[in-house]
């Protein structure tokens, strides 16, 4: 984009216009330049978490692309015969047998390989993080649904992008994990046992799954989520970005810096940022070292045997899940040991993915918010954020529990009973705290407006007393911390109205109204400071 | 902290200075909480001193040229360093030369580009903020109207709402096209038939030593040892050894007859020897994690526990049942041999398992 | 109640609080760390006998008995071998300093001669494996397809408790499966021979002499100080777990650093 499309004159036109001319008369390029090239995009650090997925995601494509070009997908066994001198003459899939050959064979091959898969993780971490922003400043409310689902698709994508990507390298561990997989896929009711035949070819482990995941890794998935992060970008675009509160910064406009040139340099300089500081983490750190692995055997096992980190709560759910397996008596065993886990997992990550209904079905509330929320200012949904956090964390613990126990001098057997008892009253603790702490700010800062800051200078008076002299707050901060929206709590209609109708609410209503109540009652936020009550103290009467 | 009702009204009195320019103050008769707008932009230190631009103009060529230079230095590793080269650094280990060097080169020119591309337009593009107006998403009531006026003619023109045949057989042919796919997924693999219930294992097949590939003899096996065996006949590099070893897998231990507190456990011992599957009931991950002073064998995936001493009972975890017993007695050659097949199926459970 | 809220603004409030909850934290973690459930041990010539006798006499009979059959506190060392005592003693696995899950390994409390007298001592209650001889253990003349079956052997045998690499693992109730690294061939044939604490014995008889020269060779090629790490750093060599780890922390720290210094605001210039 080094034409510059505006600044010209008189005479033949400079050749970058040509060529956008040329453009525009098969493409129609300028209507779309005038609209967006001076586009207005808000400066904060947390709006580059998203930024950070994406990149990852497209270093992904570049490495995944370049080592497609040495990896052989396949079953096949064959003796080792390359650089790698510990690996000798085993006996390996052809699977393995390649990626033992990018690794060492391969110039810059392991580089591309550690790249890869240290990108992955990051991917999946900086969706993480980016959905708690995005959560924890309700920048889901409406009109942003649509995207909050795809964003949520996205990271279910890439968990399983990263599984079977992983699994692919047919080595011990990951070996392992398919292994997992088709124990889990055996205990679902009725269909399992047909179910994992059909995915294996055959029985476990067979020579097809390696093939097969190939196709899942590098076509089907990836072109589903090529496609989920275009639409996502569409959205950012078409929506344009939301904001944090501040002055001058309203639910009507965007206040911030242009694409071009400021966000072309900066988030375009940002992708090599990302990529930069992966590629070094890459030449540093070894991730996933196959070569010690060794190759998968059914009857062969090593102890740290973990998925990747966003597998890693599944992990918990199963390691945590007490033993229960019963025979119906139609003569069919139910495994519920592994069937529950396996259902609990949507749910654990469905749980935040529904969240932004839920919460307008609460609020009934129809109107755009581009303004984004101060955490705090929304007790409730903050303390829900971080009691599925805390879940999602004492998983991760139970996921783990073998080198938990090992690091920290515990036994494996009681951690696993903290996690089973964890699940349920970690969450609960969680969200009692956060909701506290959020309400506690809302008073502080209801104080702060009301009083001024404190400025740590104690003073004197003529009687003897010592004060701490309290400074009124400029008005950025007087508007910053009044100008968000309290709901009131939604009210049950009286049973007879005025015009003698009797009222009946149904059941899902009256539940409404009592998480609104939950929500926006008494206890569920603190009444903002209002200009009225400034007033008074300002004015010099306001002894309270 | 303790005495903070009642400082305010001191405070505003006595006209302290941090209150005096407060325009606060001022505006306390209208709304007291009314958006400020924009803050004042600015200058940086770029924008009113020419010299401090040049010098961000040279930080951020300097960082492209690093860059460049990097990007050299890369090819010339690709070039210097033979793939297979190792070298000590601390505190990292014994690295490979290529990996650490390629991946440092990369790593720098592409940082450098993105940090020059930053400083650039942190320091000498404009610095000041743009307000950009927002429209509702939702179209107006006009636009609304106008577009289902459109649709509304596409209907009618159509005739799907009157021409009921042409509706329903459309509906029936599109809901029936789709199972051509389903029915080419057939192939993916066979029926399950029985063979999650059949293993290698038979009547006077032998067990071979997972180590030596040697026939197993009573007296091999110790008290307080472990050693996994595989059914004779099976090789490694057979087509079938993958998915046989995966159901035949066996760990066998020798416990005190007077310890072995299961009846029928005790019967298919030999001379207090007993062999289980080693593939775990949970999800099939191979247990071994035998801990020969409580005869405990855990799984390293998901810890369940099982008590060799009593039938391999589950005693902790999730696995839901016992690990499957083979029964084992010796030939004529004093040879230990499989006395059958396992009696239930090995491995996880299924719907069909019963 | 009221009591309570009122203070909680008080100076000290929160210096009580965190003193309340490292309390809490050390209750929870004394209640939950494994103790008690002592388990014990395994371990002989013939004119050492008498002076590890002696020995014995002092430092052992405590847990084992006067004659070596055993007490509550520990097992019988009859028929353990001198390669137990030799393993045992000579890690510093015994004497253990306190009855518990785990005889964990430290600086040896007798030196070579002593552990030669008390190995004489206990080899003479009941025949066991003798103190393997160099040639034993030695892994001079195996080639790299011999080395690269003994990783095969290793993850077949060891690597369910050991780790991949020999890094080690937890087992039940506390009890764990030790690092591998900087520990001498010579202990590791013993380990393999006599089966230490809850470790299953491999004799010769299961996994032949040679077989355990591979296992050891191949743990020299990848779990010593030599070791060869070609991608970088290991992270410990324990998996997914610390990878996961280190991109939560430290790799997110560094990009998040970034992204505050691309939205961070500029110094403003400034009159004065």
């Amino acid at each position: 984009m080094s034409t510059k499309t505006e600044t010209q004159s008189r005479g033949k036109a400079p050749a970058g216009e040509r060529v956008a001319d040329w453009a525009d008369g098969r493409l129609g390029i300028y209507g779309g330049a005038k609209k967006n090239l001076r586009k207005v995009f808000p400066d904060h650090w947390s709006f580059l978490l998203g930024e950070i997925a994406l990149y990852s995601f497209i270093i992904i494509l570049l490495t995944g692309v370049y080592l497609t070009l040495f990896f052989k997908p396949s079953m096949a066994e064959v003796h080792y015969h390359g650089s790698y001198v510990p690996m000798q003459g085993v006996l390996m899939s052809e699977a393995y047998a390649s990626t033992l050959d990018i690794s060492f064979d391969v110039r810059g091959g392991l580089l591309m390989r550690q790249i890869h898969h240290w990108a992955a993780l990051i991917f999946l971490v900086a969706m993480f993080v980016h959905m708690m922003r995005v959560f924890f400043t309700g920048a889901f409310r409406k009109p942003r649904e649509l995207n909050w689902l795809f964003g949520f698709l996205l990271l279910v994508l890439g968990m399983f992008t990263g599984l079977t990507g992983y699994s692919l390298p047919d080595d011990l561990l990951s070996g392992t994990g398919i292994r997992f997989m088709e124990g889990a896929i055996l205990a679902v009711p009725l269909v399992g046992t047909y179910m994992a035949m059909f995915l294996f070819g055959g029985e476990f482990p067979g020579t097809d799954i390696i093939p097969r995941f190939f196709a899942i890794h590098v076509l089907l998935l990836p072109g589903i989520m090529l496609g989920l992060v275009v639409a996502h970008l569409i959205l950012v675009f078409y929506h344009k970005h939301t904001q944090y509160p501040g002055p001058g910064r309203t639910n009507n406009n965007v206040v911030g810096y242009p694409l071009m040139p400021i966000y072309m340099a900066k988030a375009g300089g940002f992708f090599f940022l990302v990529f930069g500081v992966i590629s070094m983490i890459s030449a540093t750190f070894t991730i996933n070292a196959v070569w010690v692995l060794g190759p998968y055997r059914p009857d062969k096992i090593s102890t740290n045997a973990q998925p990747d980190w966003y597998m890693g709560f599944s992990e918990g759910l199963i390691r945590a899940m007490p033993a229960w397996e019963w025979v119906i008596p139609t003569g069919h065993t139910i495994n519920f040991g592994v069937f529950i886990p396996l259902m609990l997992l949507p749910a654990v990550l469905g749980a935040i993915a529904v969240y932004p209904f839920f919460e307008s079905w609460v609020t009934k509330d129809q109107r755009e918010h581009h303004l984004l929320d101060r955490p705090r200012n929304v007790p409730t949904r903050t303390a829900f954020g971080a009691a599925w956090i805390s879940v999602y964390f004492v998983l991760l613990v139970g996921g783990g529990n073998d080198l938990w126990a090992i690091f920290f001098d515990l036994s494996i057997n009681t951690i696993t009973w903290f996690v089973r008892i964890g699940f349920f009253v970690v969450p609960v603790v969680v969200f009692m705290i956060t909701r506290r702490i959020c309400l506690g700010l809302q008073r502080r800062d209801r104080d702060k407006v009301l009083h001024g800051r404190e400025t740590g200078i104690i003073k004197r008076l003529p009687h003897g007393e010592f004060v701490e002299v309290h400074e009124p707050l400029p008005p950025e901060q007087l508007h910053l911390l009044t100008q968000h929206h309290q709901y009131e709590a939604a009210e049950l209609p009286p049973a007879v109205d005025k015009n003698g109708v009797e009222s009946r609410p149904g059941i899902i209503e009256k539940v409404r109204v009592r998480i609104s109540r939950g929500y926006f009652g008494d206890h569920g936020q603190v009444p903002k400071a209002t200009p009225e009550e400034y007033k008074e103290i300002m004015s010099g009467h306001g002894h309270h | 902290m303790s005495s903070q009702t009642g400082s305010h009204k001191d405070v505003s009195e006595k006209h302290l200075p941090s209150a005096q320019d407060s325009t606060a103050v001022a505006e306390v008769d209208e709304n007291p909480f009314a958006d400020p707008g924009i803050p004042h932009h600015e200058p940086r230190v770029q924008d009113i001193d020419e010299r401090a631009a040049k010098r961000s103009e040279r930080t951020v060529a300097m960082f492209f040229i690093v860059s460049m230079l990097a990007t050299i230095a890369f090819i010339a590793s690709f070039v210097a360093f033979p793939v297979d080269k190792i070298f000590y650094l601390f505190p990292l280990g014994h690295i490979s030369a290529l990996n650490f060097s390629l991946g440092l080169s990369l790593g720098i020119a592409l940082f450098c580009i993105g940090a020059g591309a930053v400083h650039w337009s942190r320091t000498l593009m404009s610095g000041e903020e743009h307000v950009q107006e927002r429209h509702p998403i939702a179209a107006s009531p006009e636009t609304k109207a106008a577009a289902i006026e459109e649709f509304s003619q596409g209907a009618a023109d159509s005739g799907l709402g009157r021409r009921k045949l042409i509706r329903n057989t459309m509906i029936g042919a599109l809901a029936l096209v789709p199972l051509s796919g389903v029915v080419l997924l057939r192939d993916l693999g066979p029926l399950p038939e029985d063979k999650l219930r059949r293993t290698m294992w038979k009547k006077g097949l032998r067990l071979i030593n997972q180590n030596t590939g040697e026939p197993l003899r009573p007296e091999d096996i110790t008290v307080g040892s472990l050693v996994f065996a595989k059914p004779d006949g099976l090789e490694d590099d057979s087509h079938e050894f993958m998915h046989e070893i995966a159901k035949a897998a066996l760990m066998l231990v020798r416990l005190e007859p007077k310890d072995i507190k299961d009846k029928q456990e005790l019967d298919w011992s030999h001379e207090g020897i007993v062999a289980y599957s080693k593939i775990c009931t949970h999800v099939g991950c191979p247990v071994s994690l035998y801990e020969q002073q409580t005869h405990h064998v855990l799984c390293p995936c998901h810890q369940s526990t099982f008590d060799l001493t009593d039938g391999a009972r589950v005693i902790f975890g999730p696995a839901g049942h016992p690990l499957p017993q083979l029964n084992i007695n010796v030939n004529n050659d004093g040879e230990l041999v499989a006395e059958g097949d396992f009696a239930e199926p090995v491995g996880p459970s299924f719907w069909e398992r019963g | 109640m009221k009591k309570l809220s009122a203070r909680r603004r008080h100076p000290l409030a929160a210096i009580v609080v965190l003193l309340f909850a490292l309390a809490a934290t050390g209750g929870l973690y004394a209640a939950f760390a494994p103790a008690g459930e002592a388990k014990a041990e395994k371990s002989n010539q013939s004119l050492d006998i008498k002076e590890g006798k002696k020995l014995y006499a002092v430092g052992c009979n405590s847990c084992h008995g006067t004659g070596g059959q055993g007490t509550s506190d520990g097992p019988s060392l009859v028929g353990v071998g001198a390669a137990a005592v030799d393993f045992q003693v000579g890690t510093g696995r015994m004497p253990m300093q306190a009855p518990g899950v785990q005889a964990p390994a430290k600086p040896a409390v007798y030196n070579n001669e002593e552990t030669r007298q008390l190995a004489a001592y206990v080899a003479s209650l009941g025949a066991g494996p003798t103190v393997p001889g160099k040639e034993q253990y030695s892994t001079e003349g195996l080639d790299n397809e011999e080395i690269a079956a003994g990783g095969d052997l290793f993850r077949q045998n060891c690597a369910q408790c050991h780790n991949f690499t020999g890094e080690g693992g937890a087992l039940t109730k506390g009890k764990y499966a030790p690092g591998l690294d900087g520990v001498s061939p010579k202990h590791i044939y013993e380990a393999m021979e006599t089966g230490p604490q809850n470790m299953p014995a491999f004799p010769d008889t299961v996994m032949p002499e040679k077989e355990k020269r591979q296992i050891i060779a191949y743990l020299e090629k990848v779990n010593s100080s030599e070791s060869e790490s070609p991608g970088g750093f290991g992270l410990g060599g324990f998996g997914p777990v610390s990878e996961g780890m280190f991109a939560w922390t430290i790799v997110l720290a560094i990009l998040i650093g970034i992204t505050v210094w691309i939205a961070a605001r500029n110094a403003k210039a400034r009159k004065s």
